[in-house]
């Protein structure tokens, strides 16, 4: 069965790329434009992913984060948090969030594909 | 009903009945809880003023002189209206000095000189004698004539009385009794009398009830209402020329000037005033009471008095009654029983109230200031070895009192018969007016000096002496009359009522003009030909600078030198009686926060200060300073350390006027220190979120950017579809970028000024038409109506062409995204007005909320956050075109409601640019 993954961004060329990406390579990709709606997708469609934007109108990609991480049914959730904030201020705030990895944009798109992977438990090889 | 024995059992009774009051204010005062703190005793003690010479007297002088009674009484009121200056500070001075008496004050004024103290008692004791046999003699008179009734007969035709009948003598005795049995009970550090004050505080309300009886019985008993009164004397020839004031009077203006003089300088410098208004105060604050309060009492006191005169006049018109009694001879004459005896005890009242405290006063003055400093100096080794001196303070006073009256009582018998009422009181006026240039200009005039002071005193008595008592006596038979009319040894000039030929005044005026040129004169020359001693300059500090210091500790500055504190004690202990000692000691210590005894009290400046100020209480300044320094080593102040440190004094208070002012400018810049801090805090956090905002804008372009291109390039398989899409992308956010960093970079140059503007005359109508053919085809491609409505012609503005058209740019740009997406509608207006030309763009789109009005020229404001498009915009569009705007002088602003449109406008003015 193909991983799930949860694009959160309200940037529309952003979740293009991102979307592109993602098919490609195998997974079954959901969008939320804004923070609630992320959140609702997450409940409908458990994914094991979240790439959570954190400018994003309604709730900010911190907020929804903490949610996540508030329910223990969703522990497993992994989460990568994407931002044109780099400060290291902004790192640990992200990561104290709950947050596996903080990526600052713009990403190299060959490198997010990889730790992807990783957090998924999948080889380089491919999707399982 | 008047027998004799009937009027001398009334006399005692009411005498009794004063006492009564005495000792319960005295015994109420020792317990703490005293009756006379209140501002109406206050102000009815100082009517002691009053005496039998205005019970009697007024109407006497109103008969002869008609309103030229007033003056007397004018005088008083007048200095009222100084009281707030004059005896506030010498209130304080006392108060701060423990000043006992006058001649205390003007002793301790001058360097707490011994012989200003005994001269100033001296001219005291002989200025008032008159006074007090006024006094004698008004009672006795008034005796006399009531044992006669029903008859009306004068004292003088009474004939020569035997000792035991002669009543002015046993009035004096009585009244020294009395005043022995009032003032000398026992010695009070502060020479306070309360009980004193109770009684005589009664005695002034008996005396104004027992006159406003007469007043009224007279007006509107025997008489009907003043209407009628002045009608019948207006009748009278003689009578009428009374009531025009300075005609009837002898003298004319002068000696209306003179009296109110003169009985300004009474109100204040009678000893018996003295001791009232300032000695007897017990808080400052009734002074202001007293101010109206006082006046008031003169007013009520006077209301009748011509009404009676005249009723008098009237009533026996051949001149065989003395004015003089008429207050009491008219409720004779009418039979009432009751009301003479009313008028009897009235008088009586009068007159003791005035003996009382003016024998305390003196006797005071006597013991402190004439007789114990002789004492001193003379026996100085028996003095110091005893024990207790309270017995000897007492003795000597009670002697005085016994001395004074006895002596009041010689005067009456001498020259008492030759003059009446009014005039006798007036030389005693004159008498103690001499102390006003001493008084006023030691209070005023730190140059004031003791030499001075001397000077000047013994000019003004000797020429009192020669030009009022020396008359007196002459006309009574003691001295040859051919004195008065040829002058001493025949020589013209010095005759004693025309000096140096001044003639045409009567004797008071005369007086005064000679007495005050002589003392004011020796005064101010003899305080300038010599330097004042150290201790002169002290107290001349001291008391001219009350006002300006705090607390008593002022005169323990100027001390220096050695004691012991068992030492001190003692020597207070010998004059004030160990209780008291005990008592002060411990006070002191107390606030210093140690027990008395206890040996670390050390006996410093303070301490000597205060023990001197208790003994002063006692036995007067200069005795006071005398014995403490027998007890003490000390080394004298020479007159530099002594200028030094006032020097110190003041430089210390103009230092801290300057810390005082530094302080204050240092906290009003530190504020601003920290408002402009504060603003740079916010500006710093404006800043940063500037950056952090840019840098977010910049990156997420590049993020699709670089995340397309990477995609084309991994992966070749891509379809030409998506290809082409994908690089279409990149182009856009490529754009948009460019975009954003122009804007930011022109924003950049905007804010820091260094932009460069192009100036040129710019017609708007072109730019507008310009702009919109250049966006034709985006309104086509978006379906969009457009109107323009543009005059034939507008004035040029003075501006940047390419600037305007940014602006424009922007204004269109923003209205084609927000108008209605299917009925995309765009006006766009250009008019001219008051001095500018103003442009509009309006559109249908969704419109813009109130909050937003503003907001939306900020920077980065997207309007519509909610929606899940995001707008192309980098937000910071309308925010430089306003700041082009208003760079050339213009507006810019929105209306909109939300639902309807917006319409976005901007003014330029014509003519001169930016």
């Amino acid at each position: 069965m193909s991983k799930k993954i949860l694009i959160a961004d309200d940037e529309p060329n952003i979740v293009a790329a991102l979307e592109f990406l993602l098919q490609r390579s195998g997974y079954e990709v959901h969008v939320a434009r804004n923070g609630d709606e992320a959140l609702k997708l997450v409940e409908a469609t458990h994914p094991d992913l979240v790439l959570l934007d954190v400018m994003m109108p309604q709730k900010s990609g911190y907020e929804v984060c903490m949610r996540i991480r508030e329910r223990a049914d969703w522990r497993h959730i992994k989460i990568i948090m994407l931002s044109a904030k780099g400060r290291d201020a902004e790192v640990s705030k992200g990561l104290s969030m709950g947050a596996d990895i903080y990526v600052t944009k713009p990403f190299s798109t060959r490198e997010l594909m990889d730790r992807i992977r990783d957090l998924l438990g999948q080889s380089t090889a491919g999707p399982a | 009903m008047l027998h004799e024995t009937a009027i001398v059992l009334t006399a005692f009774v009411y005498l009794g009945v004063l006492f009564a009051i005495a000792y319960y204010a005295d015994e109420r005062a020792d317990a703490g809880r005293s009756v006379i703190a209140s501002p109406y005793i206050y102000s009815l003690s100082l009517a002691v003023y009053a005496t039998a010479w205005t019970f009697y007297g007024s109407v006497g002088r109103a008969a002869s002189d008609g309103v030229g009674f007033l003056p007397i009484y004018i005088g008083p009121t007048l200095m009222i209206a100084l009281w707030w200056v004059v005896l506030r500070k010498i209130l304080r001075i006392s108060k701060q000095n423990r000043i006992t008496s006058l001649a205390d004050f003007i002793a301790s004024r001058y360097g707490k000189s011994a012989l200003l103290g005994g001269l100033v008692t001296v001219i005291a004791v002989i200025g008032i004698l008159p006074y007090i046999s006024l006094q004698l003699k008004a009672v006795s008179n008034s005796f006399t004539i009531l044992v006669q009734y029903p008859e009306i007969v004068m004292p003088a035709k009474v004939g020569a009385l035997s000792i035991r009948q002669d009543t002015a003598l046993w009035v004096a005795l009585i009244l020294a009794a009395f005043t022995i049995a009032f003032g000398t009970r026992h010695l009070d550090a502060a020479e306070h009398h309360q009980g004193m004050v109770a009684a005589i505080a009664f005695e002034s309300l008996v005396k104004l009830l027992a006159f406003l009886a007469v007043g009224v019985f007279v007006t509107f008993g025997i008489y009907d209402g003043f209407g009628d009164l002045f009608g019948r004397a207006a009748a009278q020839p003689k009578l009428r020329a009374m009531l025009t004031p300075l005609e009837g009077v002898a003298g004319g203006y002068a000696n209306w000037v003179w009296l109110t003089i003169l009985s300004m300088m009474a109100i204040m410098f009678l000893p018996r005033q003295f001791q009232v208004a300032v000695i007897e105060n017990v808080d400052e604050k009734h002074i202001n009471k007293a101010i109206w309060l006082f006046p008031l009492y003169m007013l009520a006191i006077n209301v009748f008095v011509l009404p009676i005169a005249f009723g008098g006049l009237l009533r026996f018109p051949d001149g065989s009654v003395d004015a003089d009694t008429f207050v009491l001879t008219l409720p004779m004459a009418e039979k009432r029983e009751f009301l003479a005896l009313l008028v009897f005890i009235g008088g009586l009242s009068a007159a003791t109230g005035m003996v009382i405290v003016e024998t305390i006063a003196l006797s005071t003055m006597v013991c402190n200031d004439l007789v114990m400093p002789v004492l001193l100096r003379l026996r100085r080794l028996r003095l110091n070895e005893r024990r207790d001196l309270t017995g000897l303070l007492l003795g000597i006073r009670r002697g005085a009192i016994v001395l004074i009256l006895l002596l009041g009582y010689l005067y009456f018998k001498l020259a008492g018969e030759a003059y009446a009422l009014v005039s006798i009181g007036l030389i005693s006026f004159a008498a103690v007016a001499q102390f006003a240039p001493a008084i006023l200009g030691g209070i005023f005039w730190k140059g004031g000096t003791r030499a001075g002071a001397l000077s000047g005193l013994s000019a003004g008595f000797a020429v009192w002496l020669y030009t009022l008592l020396l008359p007196a006596l002459a006309r009574s038979g003691w001295l040859p009359i051919g004195l008065l009319d040829q002058g001493p040894f025949g020589i013209e000039l010095l005759k004693p009522l025309q000096l140096f030929g001044l003639s045409g005044l009567d004797q008071i005026s005369h007086a005064m003009i000679w007495s005050m040129i002589a003392n004011i004169g020796a005064y101010v020359i003899g305080s300038l030909s010599a330097s004042p001693s150290a201790d002169e300059h002290r107290q001349a500090s001291l008391f001219v600078d009350v006002f300006k210091q705090t607390g008593e500790a002022g005169g323990a500055r100027f001390w220096r030198g050695t004691a012991s504190a068992p030492d001190l004690y003692s020597l207070l202990a010998r004059f004030l009686g160990t209780a008291t000692a005990d008592s002060a000691f411990r006070e002191y210590s107390g606030a210093k926060g140690l027990d008395w005894p206890d040996a670390r009290l050390i006996a410093d400046a303070e301490l000597v200060h205060y023990v001197e100020v208790q003994l002063a209480g006692a036995i007067g300044a200069a005795s006071a300073r005398v014995m403490v320094a027998s007890v003490v080593k000390e080394e004298a102040l020479t007159i530099d350390e002594v200028r030094d440190i006032l020097d110190e004094a003041s430089q210390v208070v103009v230092y801290s006027h300057k810390l005082e002012q530094k302080s204050r400018e240092l906290e009003a810049a530190t504020a601003e220190l920290r408002e402009a801090n504060k603003r740079l805090t916010e500006l710093d956090r404006l800043k940063d979120d500037f950056v952090s905002t840019v840098t977010h804008e910049l990156r997420t372009p590049l993020t699709s950017i670089r995340a397309f291109t990477e995609i084309l390039l991994d992966d070749p398989e891509v379809d030409t579809e998506q290809r082409k899409k994908f690089l279409g992308i990149i182009t856009k956010e490529a754009e948009r970028l460019t975009r954003l960093i122009n804007q930011v970079l022109d924003l950049a140059k905007i804010e820091s000024g260094k932009a460069d503007w192009v100036e040129s005359r710019v017609d708007m109508k072109e730019v507008i038409s310009d702009t919109l053919a250049a966006m034709d085809q985006l309104f086509r491609e978006k379906n969009i109506k457009i109107e323009a409505r543009l005059p034939e012609k507008v004035s040029t503005v003075t501006v940047d062409l390419d600037r305007m058209i940014q602006v424009m740019l922007n204004l269109l740009s923003n209205a084609v995204k927000f108008c209605d997406s299917a009925n995309g509608w765009i006006e766009v207006a250009l008019s001219e007005r008051d001095g500018g030309i103003r442009v509009d763009v309006r559109d249908n789109g969704r419109g813009i909320s109130l909050e937003d009005h503003e907001a939306v020229f900020s920077k980065f404001h997207q309007v519509g956050d909610t929606l899940t498009d995001k707008p192309h915009g980098s937000g910071l569009g309308l925010h430089i075109s306003r700041q082009i705007v208003e760079h050339f002088g213009g507006r810019m602003w929105v209306e909109s409601t939300l639902g309807s449109g917006a319409r976005f406008s901007f003014t330029l003015p014509t003519g001169a640019g930016a």
